[in-house]
């Protein structure tokens, strides 16, 4: 009843081509969409921008970047990490040589220069698969962070080797720095993330997305059918990179503020964005907020309950909240082990049938 | 410096050589002890499992805390009913906490089969993945929880440090007056490569002349096959695991010995992905052989190229050598040549 | 997804409701009892949370004030710093101890911004001593390049005060944290002559077999160790294991615990390591810990870390903290001090041997005397040596000053590029 195909005629090849074909489904988008970005802005506080929205769209940002590459083209990569701190020295780099230059595309370039990076360490995969392929990016993981802690001119020669972001605005607002207002920090990422989300949409259904996914599924077969596994593979590794690049742009500028190559882009950043992808369902757009969502909320939401809520002692609430997540990730894929994603679309078809199963 | 003395000795450059590789070979035995207990799972059920490491912590924790009769949960007690116990006891000798610790990991290994694996069958190598993720997480939580975070001593009676008698040995080989002190060797080390060869025996003993090990083989080499000549393959996992658990003891044991026992021992298992990449995921004499090259390649690497780039190569150099041989053999060193039908 | 939002709603709403009405002191505490580095900020945590519970149980809290400790844990995260510092600000907290290099550095402009004081006792941002451009910040009693000079000092008196052509070491933890030191060690063996080398140890830190073969055929006469973790304790196995002099192998104080030397068991026997507090539990005020707070069951944590160095360092922190809230209810006047008065605390805060004396901590640290200028305190340090036989710690000098002829032109370096980069003026003038 509340959500179904039937009735939904289209007459025209745009309307039938659209990115969301079936009617409620675009409804209950652009509601969310509506009350993302113009409800939430005036309730948000530096709590939630900080600890919970942020984070939730950076990681979706980079989530949905390693999806594409390990969901849809098939190849696992554990450097995402490094390729994070490429996005983010990129940015260092250029919003401290180009004072002038709006953030928005130093946040763009900074994708651009991780894409480039990304090729090139994905060259290995035209010869390596599955987890052998994981070592090709891991060498970038552990190279890339060594690289930026020792290489002196990334971090401006700086005492410390930290890098900290300095203030830089839109439209006279600030986005990036201390006293930027949490509106408009969550407004800049959410704007991205909308606007990456829609392109990767797009992007796996058409040519480029389909010919990704014909290596995913067989790399010979699809090579017979006349796919290029060289530019589907080095393809997959630019625009998944760039995500990442994005992401851990966003991750320096706009959430942290200052980090250090060692702790912030760490193999357990790799580890983690991957456990999203899974968690959330490989190959699904979806997938990746929900993965995202899973891992940066469920800490969040524990930790709350049982320190805020029951009053536990810190250090038991944390044990607790790391078990439990052990535990809900392995309940979650024994209940459903093609991730959230999954089960959403389970829900969908429960929908269609609803209120008359029979 | 020493080109007159030739004849009387070998250059101290030369020897400093064959320590750099001797160390680098014995730092490998301690990675292929950690990649072991990967490929013995990898090899029975096709699961990469993550939580190895965590299992080495977590045996290493469950030792020391027998060792010195802990409470387990003593702090989880104490915060819910108010009482202030720490140890019930002294403790148990070495050789019965070894023991103790084992049958712990055998009733870890067949819990983890009945609420895990049990469940996931057939699923594809990604999830399973997952779900040792999963179990990682679990373990590492319920090991703080056990026996709590600090560090601990953990002593089995294993010698450690600088061996004199290879120092005083080696000490003669160079020319006389020159500016040498002889080639340093760590006997733990020692100790755990002998340990190693004993495993490695053992295990390839078991599996080659007893039912059970006949039995893993045919789980390895095809699981159909296998489940219809009547090999149950619940069992079979649950021998596996508890195998892996022991391997996880032994070098929670080595490992713990040279760092205490603490949270860091579960990192442990960063270092034997490499050594599994380049080895193989299926294979035992592999983990061994890529342990001793990837700790040679780090260990040289460290030593003569460092020094150029600005030191702490060793970690990524580890990746480039794996990745290095992997363009020439994909499926790693002794992995099995993957064919593909369409 | 929606139901976790509502959650987290109904979880903020119960946790906002409950606080509010007390009118109290509030002490943030960013602990880390668990993940890689628990080992080490158990006794901190303990020993900062266990010293309020003395003043609130003995003295009825900061003259008549109630102290309310609010712990976080951060598992040493930054991410889950700033979740922490985010969620702890809005109860009026106080002064900050972010207690790991990565959340100090987050932390330096975000309170600056929201007007709360930080405290980075003895790590942190160096150049943040500098009061003129950091003016939340605060790293008194000392910094790591104090800390660097202080045992150069140390080594050129057991050498007579001629350390020329001397070799010295460095191990440190490849980080920022670890590289800190070397720009110090480098002008100071300039003008002292001494050798450096520097040996660099990734993260983890599990395997140094690399760098101490290379300490081994160096034969350097000192060894210096900026190490954190796990790092510490396999460096200090395998100086032992290698034979090397234990008393000339010197650490910092993150690596100069009980956590760092007993798994070497003997072989760590003369470990050195430099320190800002004393050491051991052989002051007044432990009886009082032992009568007011543990046994009313009231210590933080297992209650098994009193007097291990860690938690002295936690206690003496806290001793810090409540010093400067005192200063700042006189300064201002009021019992029910802001942030803004106790940043001010803070800057007024004097602590003479007399008033040690009556703390009950006669000894236990150098005078303190916080300026407008001056945020890194007196920057005095001494030497603590570990005796395995007793397991215990004990000094060998007395707390002595760094050579301030280096390092104030250092930190005049690195924080006037700081306030160029981001258009900071100058205060105090």
């Amino acid at each position: 009843m509340l959500y179904r195909e039937t009735g939904d005629f289209k007459s025209s090849y745009a309307t039938d081509q659209q990115t969301f074909p079936i009617r409620s489904e675009r409804y209950l988008f652009w509601g969310a969409m509506v009350i993302a970005f113009l409800v939430v802005p005036f309730f948000i506080n530096d709590y939630w921008e900080k600890s919970v929205l942020v984070p939730l769209l950076v990681w979706s940002m980079a989530a949905l970047g390693l999806n594409i590459l390990t969901g849809y083209c098939g190849q696992v990569s554990l450097g995402t990490g490094g390729f994070m701190a490429v996005g983010a020295y990129a940015c260092y780099k250029l919003m401290t040589a180009f004072p002038d230059l709006n953030i928005f595309f130093v946040v763009i370039l900074s994708g651009g220069v991780t894409a480039f990076v990304g090729m090139l360490f994905g060259l290995p995969s035209l010869r390596i698969k599955g987890f052998y392929l994981a070592v090709a990016t891991l060498a970038a993981q552990f190279f890339l962070v060594w690289l930026f802690n020792k290489v002196p001119w990334f971090y401006n020669y700086s005492a410390s080797g930290q890098i900290t972001a300095p203030e830089r605005t839109i439209f006279g607002i600030a986005v990036t720095g201390a006293s930027a207002p949490p509106w408009a920090t969550y407004l800049f990422c959410l704007t991205l993330v909308f606007l990456f989300a829609w392109m990767a949409r797009n992007l796996t259904r058409g040519t480029l997305g389909r010919s990704w996914m014909a290596i995913r599924d067989m790399d010979i077969a699809a090579e017979i059918i006349g796919v290029q596994p060289l530019k589907a593979k080095i393809s997959a590794f630019a625009v998944s990179s760039f995500y990442i690049g994005v992401a851990g742009a966003l991750y320096f500028s706009v959430w942290l503020g200052a980090v250090e190559p060692t702790e912030a882009f760490g193999i357990n950043v790799s580890f983690l964005v991957l456990f999203m992808v899974i968690i959330g369902g490989l190959g699904s757009i979806l997938g990746s907020f929900l993965g995202a969502a899973f891992l940066t909320l469920m800490p969040v939401l524990l930790k709350n309950v049982m320190v805020g809520g029951l009053g536990w002692p810190t250090d038991l609430a944390a044990h607790f909240e790391i078990m439990l997540v052990g535990g809900l990730i392995v309940f979650f894929l024994i209940v459903e082990p093609h991730g959230l994603a999954q089960l959403w679309r389970l829900v969908k078809e429960k929908l269609r049938l609803w209120p008359f199963p029979y | 410096m020493v080109l007159q003395a030739r004849g009387h000795g070998v250059s101290p450059d030369f020897l400093n050589f064959i320590e750099t590789v001797l160390n680098g070979l014995m730092s490998g035995v301690m990675y292929s002890l950690v990649a072991l207990g990967f490929v013995l799972i990898f090899k029975a059920s096709g699961i990469f499992n993550f939580a190895q490491g965590v299992m080495a912590l977590f045996a290493a924790l469950t030792l020391v805390g027998l060792q010195t009769g802990q409470v387990p949960f003593a702090h989880l007690i104490n915060a819910i009913l108010g009482t202030d116990i720490h140890h019930w006891g002294p403790g148990l000798p070495t050789v019965l906490a070894i023991l103790v610790t084992m049958l712990v990991m055998i009733a870890l290994a067949f819990l983890i089969e009945k609420v895990v694996l049990k469940h996931l069958v057939n699923q594809e190598p990604i999830i399973l993945f997952m779900a040792t993720i999963g179990l990682a997480y679990f373990l590492e939580g319920m090991g703080d929880l056990m026996w709590g975070a600090d560090v601990k001593a953990l002593d089995v009676g294993l010698p450690s440090g600088g061996s004199f008698w290879w120092e005083d040995v080696t000490r003669a080989w160079a020319p006389e007056g020159a500016d040498y002190f002889g080639m340093y060797i760590d006997t733990l080390d020692v100790s755990a490569a002998i340990i190693a060869v004993v495993l490695v025996v053992a295990l390839t003993l078991f599996s080659q002349y007893t039912a059970t090990g006949r039995a893993l083989r045919a789980v390895a080499d095809d699981h159909q096959a296998a489940l219809s000549v009547g090999i149950s393959l619940r069992s079979i996992w649950v021998i596996v695991w508890s195998i892996a658990g022991f391997v996880a003891l032994v070098a929670g044991i080595m490992w713990g010995a040279k760092s205490g026992v603490q949270f860091s021992l579960s990192l442990i298992a960063l270092k034997a992905l490499p050594v599994l990449i380049l080895g193989g995921f299926t294979s035992i004499p592999g983990a061994i052989v890529g342990g001793l090259i990837i700790g040679v390649g780090e260990k040289l690497a460290e030593a003569y190229v460092g020094p150029i780039v600005g030191g702490a190569v060793e970690n990524w150099f580890a990746y480039m050598v794996a990745l290095a041989f992997l363009l020439f053999r994909p499926q790693g060193l002794y992995g099995e040549k993957i064919i593909e039908r369409i | 997804m929606k139901l976790t939002k509502l959650a987290i709603v109904t979880a903020m709403a119960a946790t906002v409701g409950t606080t509010s009405a007390l009118a109290d002191l509030v002490f943030p505490s960013l602990s880390y009892r668990t993940g890689p580095y628990a080992a080490g900020g158990i006794p901190f945590a303990d020993g900062y949370a266990d010293y309020f519970t003395l003043l609130n149980e003995r003295d009825g809290g900061i003259n008549g004030v109630q102290a309310r400790v609010l712990e976080c844990e951060t598992a040493y995260n930054t991410q889950k710093g700033v979740e922490c510092y985010e969620s702890t600000k809005g109860e009026g907290s106080l002064v900050y101890q972010p207690l790991s290099t990565g959340i100090t550095y987050q932390l330096i402009p975000k309170a600056t911004a929201d007007g709360i004081p930080v405290h980075s006792m003895g790590y942190g941002r160096t150049s943040a001593a500098n009061g003129k451009v950091f003016s939340h910040v605060f790293n008194y009693p000392g910094t790591y390049w104090d800390a660097a000079s202080i045992i150069v000092n140390h080594i050129l008196e057991e050498n007579g005060g001629d350390i020329n052509g001397k070799k010295i070491a460095l191990v440190y933890h490849n980080s920022a944290y670890g590289k800190e030191p070397i720009r110090t060690l480098e002008e100071l063996s300039k003008k002292h002559g001494y050798e450096l080398s520097l040996v660099p140890v990734d993260h983890p830190g599990q395997e140094q077999k690399s760098q101490w073969l290379q300490i081994r055929r160096d034969r350097p006469d000192y060894v210096l160790m900026w190490g954190w973790g796990v790092m510490n304790q396999v460096a200090v196995k395998e100086a032992a294991n290698i034979r090397f002099p234990m008393e000339n192998f010197i650490g910092v104080w993150w690596s100069g615990s009980e956590n760092d030397v007993v798994p070497a068991g003997e072989g760590a026997n003369g470990y050195k390591a430099v320190t800002f507090h004393g050491v051991g539990s052989d002051f007044p005020i432990f009886e009082d810990i032992q009568k007011h707070v543990v046994d009313k069951g009231k210590a933080a944590g297992a209650g098994d870390q009193i007097g291990t160095v860690l938690y002295n360092r936690g206690l003496y922190a806290a001793m810090l903290a409540a010093e400067a809230a005192r200063a700042a209810q006189e300064i201002h006047n009021t019992k029910e001090i802001t942030p803004a008065q106790m940043r001010d605390g803070m800057e007024a805060l004097k602590i003479d041997s007399a008033r040690l004396e009556e703390l009950g901590l006669g000894g236990f640290g150098p005078e303190i005397n916080v300026s407008c200028e001056n945020h890194g305190g007196p920057g005095l340090g001494a030497i603590a040596q570990w005796n395995a036989t007793d397991g215990t710690w004990s000094l060998i000098n007395e707390f002595g000053p760094a050579d301030r002829e280096i390092i104030d032109p250092l930190i005049m370096e690195d924080s006037t590029a700081f306030a160029a980069e981001n258009n900071i003026p100058e205060r105090c003038s």
